[in-house]
């Protein structure tokens, strides 16, 4: 394996113009699971940007939070202003594995490895966070929602280097993140939603349903159209719409289907008042 | 900058267990094969290579992190901590009361539970059981494991006594 | 007393397999086959790799038999001309670099024309599946008490249910792990992480065709067994002594968790249909009960787990007419195995859903139910054994019911789950009991041997085969020496199981180390006082005083006492009818699960979990408990999450990542209490307590979660695990 080390990030925007292909490293939570075994992942060439101090920092000022590349989930967890300011980022980062991967996972990494689980991304998405890319020859700023063009296929390009995430802080009327795992804690996404509302309007984003964290159009609009909602059910027309989640190891598309459903009714009907509130009947929640 | 191209060894130096330490590491090495198979220190153990067990928990400057997640050679400069470095006298709470079964998870919830005692306001948030959630284990049913750092917890700082709710 | 070991558990100084550096030690791997059936017709080696560096060992290399010595030794430790299941190994490798065995592993490739695989044991096999005698079954075993028959033809009512249980890993948080290495005598040294050290060496015996005397098995500190260090261990250290045979040189296999999760034992899926006959009262007149297991692709210990599961089927009730008709199955999978409880937890998931069955049938409460037919004293189990034990099995219930609450959280739970939007709860009971030490005729069969010396400097050894394994048996031995011979516990000291010093005291198995190895121990320090010629009672510093003057009037000798397993008087079993005594004593229990179902995501929560059983006497407070509460989570994990996903019979979630076992966040703590009734014939009174913590959650999650969804289930929670899709598919069609 080849190793590149830069100490700044123009040495890194520098090398990732030279080595063409070099996979970006930092926390590594992802790239070193079941790293002896995994062969193929030894022939390639890396660039650890673990080393760049500039890239380490989150700053909160009047209008935002912006996280560098190096930002781990434990830096926002650990601190007050985040709490404060961006609650629904420390309630993802809570549920991203273990402290022990939370210490060492950044929000960068969660965005570039594209994988459509991704919780960390799905909470910055719903609060509408940009994603600056920086390559040799200058940096770019694009929507987070955005970024993903298919399953782990991104806008970023190989000679570009996540630098920071910048995050607007409008505080949402509404914000909140549900995870759905096979576990309390330490278990991959098999249903996950975020959800922020700003003046009227949703922003409602999912992760393990589609093969890419996605914004959901049909179901944003069912609710910024004040559509009148009387049980879970009514969200599948929508659901069907935005998302084809598939059977895989974790979990099956209709449990995902069924369960974003029930989880969007439940979390939305306590503010939304054209909301129906007896959608659950005695005899079962989907009847 | 170091811009190592092929596999050959790198030097780094490092903190570890508050001694300074320089060594060549092959750059795909992860901290848990350093550690065991060079360094001998054979505390820290392997028991899922994924990251979900947390039986090779070491603190990396100070935060708990999974040595089968780390490359040695992304460690220059930082202060590592492994089961090695902890003090026996603190460890007779967790003997008491079970905290340790067939003793392969023992290391890294040692390891964790060394870090909370270290900063306790991480319960302001977390639940102990939360903070642990990383540490897998098959034997204790997590009864042993919670008791044992609560009563140590409570040692270090009875002023804020911590109880498991449930 | 705390655990001995603990402080080297603690501070990680305990040296397991994978912690010892042996020099010029080799690492070594397998090469499995990627097909479940089918003949082999060539192995290829990749041409343009250098093989010189490597030791390559196939079955041709085998000096003795090819085949694990266990039961019937179907099983060869390399498979020759065919392959029976996905991940059988074909060939070794071995390397000074285990990196390079990992790249080596993907050189080879396999010629295999396949052949139709039986990958349901449920099912029938068609004739082109059939490979094992006329039918796939490995063993097929029976119970009959009474005439079921006709007890049928005059029953009330009858009731009939279907259960089923998956597979388990048993997660043993250090994976499998061996060395192996000859010394200039051509002695075989084989050293790992085992349950049964002189398994070990009768599959060596066989495999390499060396007489007793030139092997030797050492336990090394063992993380975690479960069973699944019981049989296992004996193929591995097959492959380690061969390619250390092959290679001259020392070698060590440690399997990664991947490789572990995918080409191990695992808990027997299985399959028991019940037919109850029962009058308006709910008393059980006869029971028709049919119990499947799926064996995989070898015969392996399934018959004796398969035995002692028919035994337990018909639950701790008082049955005048049983018949169990029991059945394991051939399957194209890796060999399903030894896994605490073996056997009994997935007869016990299927008695007491059907108690509750019953109980709802008939509208009889589910607790009046089993306190009408819990087995009382002088009445007898299906095999016709008679208990006489003294224990109060209904007041055993009536304490957990107190203690859990049961009464009051009833109440609650009607209007909680009236007004609540989504949740639901519920509280479920299971009545259990486990028969301690091995079946039947199986302890006379061991004749278990033990010894205890005295050495020179007064303190004593004791010499045995039984391994700690995290269950706490150092400690465990330590007291019960200790209390027999008025010593303090540094006078005493455990040999390591070491099969060149210490005898053969049984397999580390069926929670007979405490209670059958025990007893050695205390029969051996009685044969110690004798050859000391000191009365049967003499405690202290007297005995400490007669050994070393025992030493310094015999310079240079060993002073042994010793112990040999003798059946206690009363006990009559029949292996061919399956009729008598079948086990020496039983534990009982009553466990109590109360549940939370949120009907959003189907997930379920253990709210909390009372445990009460009698075990004999309780030698150790907190390991007891921490074995009882170790087992609840292990046995919540498969009553709720841990599912092994089979493709074409090879488990293909095997990472922990998707694999899911509890976390500490996923559990309650678990409340244990002990009643105590000595057993006379245990050590110190003791019977056995590890398997019932397996045995009891799964029924009662399952009778707690049927409970707090009872009117919206459109089926019932009758397979586990009740994971939130299989709980989603019981409640509501989706997308209704």
């Amino acid at each position: 394996m080849n190793i590149l080390s830069p100490s700044t990030i123009q040495q890194a925007t520098r090398l990732l113009n030279e080595h063409d292909g070099a996979i970006v490293m930092a926390g590594a939570t992802d790239l070193l699971v079941n790293w002896p075994s995994n062969l193929n992942a030894h022939e390639r060439t890396y660039l650890d940007i673990s080393s760049i101090s500039e890239l380490a920092f989150h700053s909160f000022s009047e209008n935002e939070l912006v996280l560098g590349a190096l930002c781990t989930y434990w830096d926002i967890i650990d601190d007050p202003c985040a709490m404060q300011h961006t609650k629904l980022l420390v309630d993802a980062a809570r549920t991203v594995g273990a402290v022990q991967i939370q210490t060492r996972g950044t929000w960068a990494g969660n965005i570039a490895n594209a994988s459509p689980a991704a919780d960390g991304v799905a909470a910055l998405m719903a609060l509408d966070a940009q994603v600056t890319l920086t390559s040799a020859t200058g940096s770019q700023t694009i929507p987070l929602d955005t970024f993903y063009l298919d399953y782990k296929k991104t806008r970023c390009s190989h000679d570009q280097l996540i630098t920071d995430i910048r995050v607007p802080l409008v505080r949402p009327e509404f914000a909140s993140f549900v995870k759905v795992g096979a576990r309390c804690a330490q278990a991959i996404t098999k249903v996950g939603v975020a959800i922020a509302q700003t003046d009227a309007n949703w922003r409602i984003v999912v992760n393990s349903m589609a093969p890419v964290v996605k914004r959901c159009a049909a179901i944003e609009h069912l609710l910024n159209s004040q559509t009148p909602v009387h049980s879970p059910r009514d969200f599948a027309q929508a659901i069907e719409a935005d998302l084809a989640p598939v059977d895989d190891i974790r979990s099956t598309a209709s449990y995902r289907k069924a369960v974003l459903a029930r989880v969007l009714y439940h979390e939305l009907a306590p503010c939304c008042p054209w909301f129906s509130k007896n959608g659950i009947s005695k005899n079962g929640i989907n009847q | 900058m170091s811009t190592n191209t092929c596999t050959n060894p790198i030097t780094i130096s490092l903190t570890l267990n508050s001694k300074p330490l320089s060594i060549a590491v092959d750059p795909a090495e992860r901290l848990l094969d350093t550690l065991r198979y060079q360094l001998g220190l054979t505390g820290t153990k392997e028991g899922c290579a994924e990251g979900e067990c947390g039986a090779c928990t070491v603190l990396i400057d100070d935060q708990p992190a999974n040595a089968c997640l780390v490359l040695t050679c992304q460690l220059a400069g930082r202060f590592v901590r492994t089961i090695e470095s902890i003090n026996v006298d603190t460890l007779h709470h967790m003997h008491e009361q079970g905290t340790t079964q067939c003793g392969a998870c023992t290391p890294g919830v040692v390891m964790c539970a060394q870090w909370i005692n270290e900063h306790q306001d991480v319960l302001k948030h977390q639940s102990l059981r939360q903070l642990m959630s990383g540490n897998l284990c098959r034997c204790t049913g997590y009864d042993g494991i919670i008791l044992g750092i609560e009563k140590t917890l409570n040692e270090t700082n009875p002023a804020t006594a911590h109880k498991d709710p449930r | 007393m705390r655990r001995r070991e603990g402080l080297a558990k603690l501070t990680g100084s305990e040296k397991y397999i994978d912690d010892l550096s042996i020099p010029g030690c080799l690492w070594g791997m397998a090469a499995r086959s990627p097909v479940p059936r089918g003949i082999i017709r060539q192995i290829h080696f990749a041409k343009d790799f250098n093989w010189s560096e490597f030791v390559v060992v196939d079955h041709r290399d085998i000096p003795g038999t090819n085949e694990i010595f266990m039961i019937q030794n179907d099983q060869p430790v390399l498979a020759a001309d065919r392959v029976m299941h996905i991940h059988e190994p074909v060939v070794l490798l071995a390397h000074p670099d285990r990196q390079a065995c990992r790249h080596a592993i993907n050189q080879i490739s396999f010629d295999i024309d396949p052949l139709p695989a039986a990958l349901d044991y449920r099912k029938v096999p068609t004739t082109e599946q059939i490979q094992y005698a006329s039918d796939n079954v490995f063993a097929h075993l029976s119970v009959t008490k009474g005439d079921v028959e006709q007890a049928f033809k005059d029953a009330p009512h009858v009731i009939q249910g279907i259960y089923e249980t998956g597979a388990q890993e048993h997660v043993y948080l250090e994976n499998q792990g061996m060395a192996a290495w000859f010394d200039d005598q051509g002695v075989l040294t084989v050293q790992g992480s085992m349950q049964c050290p002189y398994y070990v060496v009768n599959a060596l015996k066989h495999a390499l065709k060396l007489d007793e005397s030139r092997v030797r098995v050492i336990q090394s500190p063992t993380g975690g067994g479960f069973g699944g260090k019981e049989d296992y261990p004996s193929n591995l250290a097959c492959y380690a002594a061969l390619l250390a045979l092959k290679a001259q040189q020392p070698v060590k296999i440690i399997y990664d968790r991947e490789e572990d999760l995918a080409a191990t034992t695992k808990r027997h899926p299985a399959r028991l249909k019940h037919r109850t006959a029962v009058d308006d009262q709910g008393r059980l007149i006869a029971q028709d009960i049919e119990m499947i297991i799926d064996g995989g692709a070898y015969v392996t210990l399934s018959p004796v787990v398969l035995s002692r599961g028919i035994i337990h089927a018909a639950g701790p009730y008082a049955c005048d007419h049983v018949r169990i008709e029991g059945k394991a199955m051939l399957s194209n999978s890796v060999p399903f195995g030894a896994f605490r409880g073996f056997g009994v937890p997935q007869a016990a998931f299927a008695m007491e859903r059907h108690m509750d069955h019953i109980a709802r049938t008939l509208g009889i409460d589910a607790v009046e139910m089993r306190r009408r037919n819990l087995i009382r004293d002088g009445q007898s189990l299906s095999t016709g054994q008679v208990i006489n034990d003294g224990t109060d099995r209904v007041a055993l219930m009536d304490l957990a019911l107190k203690e859990s609450g049961w009464a009051g959280h009833i109440k609650d739970h009607a209007a909680f789950n009236q007004t609540h939007p989504y949740l639901r709860k519920g509280m479920g009971l299971a009545c259990i009991y486990h028969g301690s030490g091995f079946t039947g005729s199986g302890e006379v069969h061991l004749a278990s041997k033990l010894h205890v010396a005295g050495l020179s400097d007064g303190r004593i050894e004791i010499r045995s085969a039984n391994t700690e394994i995290g269950q706490g048996m150092l400690t465990v031995f330590t007291r019960i020496a200790s209390h027999r011979l008025g010593l303090e516990p540094e006078q005493i000291v455990i040999a390591e199981a070491d099969t060149s010093r210490v005898p053969n005291s049984g397999p580390t198995v069926a929670s007979r180390t405490t209670m059958v190895a025990g007893k050695l121990v205390e029969n051996a320090c009685s044969d110690l006082l004798d050859q000391l010629g000191l009365p049967v009672h003499e405690t202290g510093q007297v005995v400490v005083d007669a050994i070393t003057a025992w030493h310094l009037d015999n310079p240079g000798q060993e002073l042994v006492g010793t112990a040999q397993y003798r059946q206690p008087p009363g006990i009559n079993w029949d292996d061919k009818t399956y009729k008598g005594d079948a086990y020496g004593t039983y534990g009982w229990a009553t466990y109590i699960a109360r549940v939370q179902v949120d009907l959003r995501t189907c997930t379920t929560t253990v709210l909390d979990f009372h445990a009460v059983q009698e075990i004999g006497t309780v030698i150790n407070n907190t390991l007891a408990t921490g074995q009882i509460q170790g087992g609840v989570v292990q046995g919540i994990g498969w009553a709720l999450m841990e599912e092994c996903c089979f493709r074409e019979g090879a488990m293909i979630n095997n990472q922990l990542t998707n694999y899911i076992i509890p976390t500490a966040s996923d559990v309650p703590g678990i409340s244990v209490s002990f009643l105590e009734n000595p057993y006379e014939h245990g050590a110190m009174g003791a019977k056995g307590l590890g398997e019932l913590p397996m045995d009891g959650p799964a029924p009662a999650i399952a009778n707690a979660v049927a409970d707090a969804l009872s009117q919206l289930l459109i089926d019932q929670p009758d397979t586990i695990p009740l994971t939130p899709e299989r709980i989603m598919s019981l409640t509501t069609p989706i997308h209704a």
